[in-house]
């Protein structure tokens, strides 16, 4: 399986690389790509370097392009897709159908993958994009179970990346518009969710209050670390109980279930935090570097170290970890 | 003279009994709404209107003049959901809503078909290529503003028509987890149907007491109402053809009225827009619509509403 790692800006690309990513994802500095933040991104010098410095030591680059253009912003989309094509890059990340047509008709020999963003959760709509424009491997939403994962793999058209580690949405990505019902901004149209300028932060007698567009999200009391107010990981009120009704701030880690994903086929495992520092890359790299390895010469055997975990744990979202979907009664 | 839109009503998006589901198509038969999409497009372990029922609620609409098709499940996960949704793909006699890009396979090059607001056409490249495997109408993916509503419907191609959403609360997301069954502390697996118990979604509301979403299985949606009849007359200029109203476990009659007689000119907008009012279920909102956040609130116009 190949490890497919988050470069959110040159230093995490090098520190992927460096620790044994087999490719880097990156994105453009604007709101085609799904982690549209800040400060975050690949301009063309950037981008250069990055890619050279990636071919250099033997790694792929992946470009996504992942967000959904409507027509005011068509060229941009379109232009980032030249860009990334003159760039010499090894696969577009794409997500959007009318992008898709065009990179295929405009760059018939660059590969393409179908993003997350894409939403196919079967072999079916899998074959969709196969059929027209020819894509060579699909990466899964977060929604589905190991066995349903089993099934997608054992009748798509192309190889299936899926998530291991980071960050984990709850909803099935490409179809969750809760930002933009809150912000007026959401992944498809803008490339984040719960954007930053939407946030505000207060400290009142009841606690830290976390908002989002003025929705309160959370209450922190003293005693409790207050996380980013992403919108689904906050604390509600249900039947007059206060929990958190949707996700807790979780991130997703699969490494206990390497062995079965290695058997049942998935070509490539990701990993999420391209707005995450060097630190967060270089850590996470390292320890599933190890883990595949050890998967892939001797899958009986495998067992989860504890220090992988450890390391894992410190940069892990609210310090807890979930296997999602994956596992049923987590659904 | 520009031709009316027609009315539609959306497929029931919450779980409610069969006697419910049944009493409530009689009386929409009654009603000058013109197409009625019928189906389960949320959660598949919803199975208390077999497909046999569906097609005899299709049947029955059919003889009262309505135009029906038949909706698909939104998210698709087990093998089984893949089967069932190949069924209803396969009904010869009614046009099929694919929510799902498995169903706009299947159906490519097969059959025409519809797309609901699940199905992401965000621009004029997306809706030629879905033309091209038969899309014969798309329904404005509900988080999309009136101008890139305009630009679409301008360029799109031969023989497509466009629907909006336009009453209703609004589908936000889709899950493989189900929050109705996690709000009342039961596994998925074992979920004992109590979304029967909430037959306009569970309410999630902020810890300040704000009604904020509504939880409706794997599905959450919007808790207000997004309400679009001020925009009735810009819809009927710029020639979009249907206008969608989502089911509520009541008063989707009188909802269906109101809009009829303005869109027929029987009442003026404010008379309609006063009229529904009682009818909204938590507050309305239309900021999608203006390219704002969703949840956002009509900007009244003071001058109108002195002409009441």
């Amino acid at each position: 399986m190949e490890l497919i790692c988050p470069a959110g800006n040159l230093p995490s690309l090098k520190a992927a690389v460096d620790n044994g990513a087999n490719a880097v994802y990156m994105g453009f500095r604007d709101d085609t790509n799904a982690r549209h933040f800040a400060g975050l991104n690949f301009d063309d010098k950037r981008a250069q370097q990055g890619i050279r410095y990636a071919h250099d030591h033997g790694a792929k680059v992946f470009v996504a392009i992942n967000t959904y253009p409507q027509p005011s912003g068509w060229s941009r989309w379109q232009s980032s897709v030249d860009h990334a094509a003159d760039l010499g890059v090894d696969a577009l990340i794409l997500a959007d159908i009318g992008l898709m047509e065009y990179a295929c008709k405009r760059w018939p020999n660059i590969r393409l993958h179908l993003s997350v963003q894409g939403s196919a959760t079967s072999a079916e709509a899998i074959n969709f994009y196969y059929q027209n424009f020819g894509i060579q491997r699909v990466v899964l939403p977060r929604v589905l179970s190991l066995k349903q994962v089993k099934q997608v793999v054992e009748k798509s058209p192309v190889p299936v990346e899926v998530f291991g580690f980071g960050s984990l949405c709850v909803m099935v990505e490409g179809r969750c518009i809760l930002s933009s019902y809150v912000t007026g901004k959401s992944p498809n149209t803008f490339g984040a969710c719960s954007p930053a300028n939407a946030v505000s932060w207060s400290e009142t007698p009841n606690g830290l209050e976390t908002r989002l567009n003025n929705i309160l999200i959370d209450r922190h009391s003293n005693d409790e670390s207050a996380g980013y107010p992403t919108l689904c990981k906050g604390r509600f009120n249900v039947s007059g109980n206060t929990f958190y009704a949707i996700e807790e701030p979780t991130s997703l880690n699969t490494l206990e279930l390497l062995p079965e994903l290695q058997s049942l086929g998935v070509a490539a495992i990701k990993i999420e935090g391209r707005q995450r520092s060097p630190a967060y890359v270089t850590q996470v790299t390292k320890v599933w570097r190890a883990a595949i390895d050890a998967c892939a010469q001797s899958p009986d055997n495998f067992q989860v170290q504890t220090n992988w975990l450890a390391e894992l744990e410190k940069v892990s979202e609210g310090s807890q970890t979930t296997l999602g979907a994956y596992h049923r009664p987590w659904q | 003279m520009k031709i009316l839109p027609k009315l539609s009503l959306g497929p029931i998006l919450t779980y409610w009994t069969r006697d419910q589901v049944f009493s409530f198509y009689e009386s929409i038969a009654q009603t000058p709404i013109d197409i009625v999409y019928l189906g389960e497009t949320v959660c598949s372990k919803r199975r208390l209107i077999h497909s046999n029922d569906w097609l005899q609620l299709a049947k029955m609409l059919t003889q009262n003049g309505k135009v029906v098709i038949l909706s698909t499940l939104t998210l698709l996960e087990a093998n089984s959901e893949i089967g069932s949704l190949q069924k209803i793909c396969d009904v010869s006699e009614y046009m099929i809503e694919a929510n799902d890009i498995a169903a706009v396979q299947m159906m490519s090059g097969n059959k025409p078909f519809v797309t609901g607001p699940a199905v992401n056409i965000y621009n004029s490249n997306t809706l030629s290529v879905l033309a091209r495997a038969g899309l014969k109408r798309w329904t404005l993916p509900v988080e999309l503003s009136r101008e890139t509503l305009t630009i679409l419907h301008q360029n799109r191609p031969e023989g497509v028509e466009t629907e909006v959403f336009v009453f209703g609360r609004l589908p936000l997301a889709y899950s493989a987890r189900c929050f109705t069954a996690r709000a009342n502390n039961l596994p998925k697996d074992d979920c004992q149907f109590r979304c029967l118990d909430y037959p306009d979604g569970l309410m999630l509301k902020t810890r300040e007491e704000e009604s904020f979403l509504i939880l409706n299985g794997i599905q959450t949606q919007s808790a207000k109402t997004h309400n679009l009849i001020r925009e009735v007359d810009d819809l009927i200029n710029l020639g979009i053809n249907v206008l969608r109203i989502s089911p509520q476990s009541k008063h989707t009659e009188v909802i269906i009225d109101i809009f009829h007689n303005h869109l027929n000119g029987k009442i003026t907008k404010n008379e309609a827009t006063s009229m529904l009012q009682q009818y909204i279920m938590t507050d309305e909102c239309d900021g999608y619509w203006h390219a704002r956040a969703g949840m956002d609130m009509p900007i009244i116009d003071k001058q109108q509403d002195c002409s009441l």
